[in-house]
């Protein structure tokens, strides 16, 4: 500008001048279009081209899906009694990585969660190339939150539920346990798992930088709590059965027992116990021989108490009326190489009496009197050698071999019990179709109402005679007086089994089995008790078995307000006339 | 030619809808964000609540346990089960 002011230009001199500064600026108005045009460019590809990448890499480092678990459904009684709820806890876990680079708070942390620094300090340097690490499974909600109130960097709660079993060990094999991820491992746990088990939800959060969760965005999917579950159990007999059980497994000192109470109307279990038992809540005693449900996976040769089903086939061929008689003189038989005898010679007894007596030389010619069919086609048909339909897990299903196998000696065999095996389960299945009138309803460990349909596997008029035939063994000159209850007509069979062990049978072991309808004149209930090696001197079920049976039969009756069929036989002192009272 | 015509009126328009739908999602986005945090608030709640519940049905499932009861009946009460001559059957 000076020199222009001190020097006068000529005119070429400053159209020159002029025309350089115009190309000037046109290369400046270039450079910023261009720079315009690049930064459109740049946005265009940053916001349409590459915006699924970028947002997903910010979300990437903020957005978080989290697990919400859900509840797994109750379980309970037929009344409503929880036999197995799931509470919250806290699991405590860490990310060993982050932990490490803290490691100057372990002390701190160890002191709250009562374990040894050292242990810890191992547990997380050998984990370092993990970055998740159950620190401590399943804490009180309360405890958990002191810790996570520390506020130490890489330690972090994950919420969960624990199961409890309020019943403990009055129905720990009946309704199992799950394992420590919440899935069922035993018993009705695992039968109805897919029923109890929820769906866990997600939801997304935004997370600082240190892992905290700053903000719920959305429920991403809610958690699908489980169902509950009504069992067909009855908590009252239940726990009536289990101390009638303990009591008896302590005074016989046997080695193991099961008692089953089942519904005959609908073919609920309302009890099932075994001993010796567990506390599912104490996870020490989970221990296979302790936590199996014998009544359902044990097979054993249930002796005598088979008997009836004989008589059953017997009845049912027409061959056989109630009042027929067999002369079992001269008190053995002879088939093939062995000798079946009985205690005493009875003489020409009627089938009624065979029973009461437990003869096994009458039993044994009214099966050889039979087309082994029909005895075949009788014990199948009320569940022998097949598994209950219960669906209850690990239930074996009994060993009957075919008929077309059997010889003389074998069926003579088998109508005393042997030769054949079944559960304690399966049995009481038998009897309680027995006690239908012969009709089959499947067993079931849920609550069902309503009538419940079944097969008629039996002619109900057998079935009926059949359960009069069994009232004489309970009554006097009977294997099973110490059957009787109070007030009512009960109908049984007793059984006494050596245990068979490898290369033939043991003289000093037995099962003691009772297995029972009350009350006789229309059943309601059916029992099956079996002890394992009563080791004292009594051994007999008549003796061991049928007394449990007593005393849970007296208890179940009056719970489930059955009316007494059997007035006449009770004491005239105990029996008071309505209109005699105020 | 008659969209030509109106053009000056429908742009505008337009604009004030597409407007409009921006503050509607901004209200919607934000309310639903609101209604999170308070369902999410109701959910812990809702968790206290039913560690209490079970923990009262525990509780109260312990005291009622037959054991229990059968316990402090026989040896605090001096309760026993009637025998059977204790028994009188009421006849209708």
């Amino acid at each position: 500008m000076k020199s222009r002011s001190s020097v006068k230009p000529r005119c070429g001199e400053y159209d020159a001048q002029a025309k350089s500064y115009r190309w000037r600026s046109s290369v400046v108005l270039g450079l910023v279009v261009l720079g315009a045009f690049g930064l459109a460019a740049r946005a265009v590809e940053l916001q349409l081209l590459d915006h699924g990448f970028l947002a997903k890499q910010g979300d990437d480092r903020s957005m978080r899906v989290v697990k919400i678990a859900a509840h797994r459904g109750a379980i309970t009684d037929r009344a409503g009694e929880p036999l197995a709820i799931s509470t919250p806890v806290d699991s405590v876990w860490v990310n060993p990585q982050e932990l490490n680079d803290n490691i100057d708070q372990l002390p701190k942390l160890a002191k709250a969660l009562k374990q040894d620094p050292q242990f810890l300090a191992r547990r997380i340097t050998s984990n370092l190339d993990r970055e998740f690490l159950y620190l401590v499974r399943h804490m009180p909600p309360d405890q958990a939150g002191h810790i996570k109130a520390l506020g130490i960097p890489g330690v972090n709660l994950l919420r969960e539920y624990r199961r409890y079993y309020p019943a403990g060990e009055v129905a720990g094999h009946v309704v199992g346990f799950t394992t420590i991820d919440d899935t069922g491992q035993e018993g009705l746990e695992l039968c109805f798992d897919q029923l109890l088990n929820g769906e866990d939800g997600a939801k997304r959060v935004i997370q600082d930088l240190y892992g905290r969760y700053v903000e719920n965005v959305e429920s991403i999917r809610a958690p699908r709590p489980g169902r509950d579950l009504v069992t067909s159990i009855d908590l009252r007999i239940q726990y009536l059965a289990y101390r009638e059980l303990k009591a008896a497994m302590q005074e016989y000192r046997a080695q193991a027992g099961s008692v089953i109470v089942i519904d005959v109307d609908t073919g609920e279990v309302l009890a099932m116990v075994n001993q010796p038992s567990y506390n599912p809540n104490d996870r020490e005693q989970l221990k296979p021989g302790l936590y199996r449900n014998r009544a359902a996976t044990d097979i054993f040769e249930p002796g005598s108490s088979i008997k009836p089903f004989i008589m059953a086939a017997a009845l049912a061929s027409g061959q056989y009326r109630v009042d027929s008689v067999v002369d079992t003189s001269p008190g053995f038989l002879k088939v093939g190489t062995k000798v079946f005898e009985d205690e005493t010679n009875l003489g020409t007894v009627d089938l009624a009496t065979i029973l009461a007596k437990s003869s096994n030389v009458g039993t044994a010619k009214v099966a050889l009197s039979l087309k082994p069919e029909q005895i075949w086609k009788t014990l199948t048909g009320l569940g022998l050698g097949q598994v209950t339909g219960s669906g209850y897990p690990g239930e074996s299903a009994g060993m009957l071999s075919s008929y077309a196998h059997w010889r003389p000696i074998g069926i003579a065999t088998l109508s005393h019990g042997y030769g054949l095996s079944v559960t304690p389960l399966q049995l009481a299945h038998a009897y309680a179709t027995l006690g239908a009138g012969g009709i089959k309803r499947p067993l079931s460990f849920e609550r069902v109402s309503g009538p419940v349909p079944g097969e008629q596997v039996l002619d109900p008029k057998v079935a009926h005679e059949l359960v009069q035939l069994m009232e004489q063994v309970i009554e006097k000159g009977g294997t099973a007086t110490r059957a009787a209850v109070v007030g009512y007509r009960v109908s049984g069979k007793t059984g006494t089994a050596w245990k068979s062990f490898a290369g033939g049978y043991s003289t000093d072991k037995y099962m003691a089995v009772f297995a029972g309808l009350v009350p006789a004149s229309h059943p309601k209930i059916a029992t099956v008790v079996v002890i394992d090696e009563p080791s004292g001197d009594l051994h007999q079920g008549g003796t061991v078995a049928a007394p449990v049976f007593a005393n849970v039969m007296s208890g179940a009756l009056r719970l489930m307000d059955v009316p007494p069929d059997d007035l006449q036989n009770v004491p005239a002192a105990t029996l008071v006339q309505a209109s005699d009272t105020q | 030619m008659k969209i030509g015509k109106l053009m000056p009126i429908v742009l505008p328009v337009l604009w004030l809808a597409v407007l409009g739908s921006a503050m509607q999602v901004i209200y919607a986005r934000h309310n639903a964000r609101n209604m999170f945090v308070h369902l999410e608030k109701l959910n812990a709640e809702r968790d206290s609540l039913e560690m209490e519940w079970g923990r009262l049905q525990l509780e109260q499932s312990y005291w009622s346990s037959h054991a229990f009861v059968e316990r402090v009946a026989s040896a605090k009460l001096q309760m026993s089960l009637p025998q059977t001559h204790d028994v009188r059957i009421v006849r209708p």
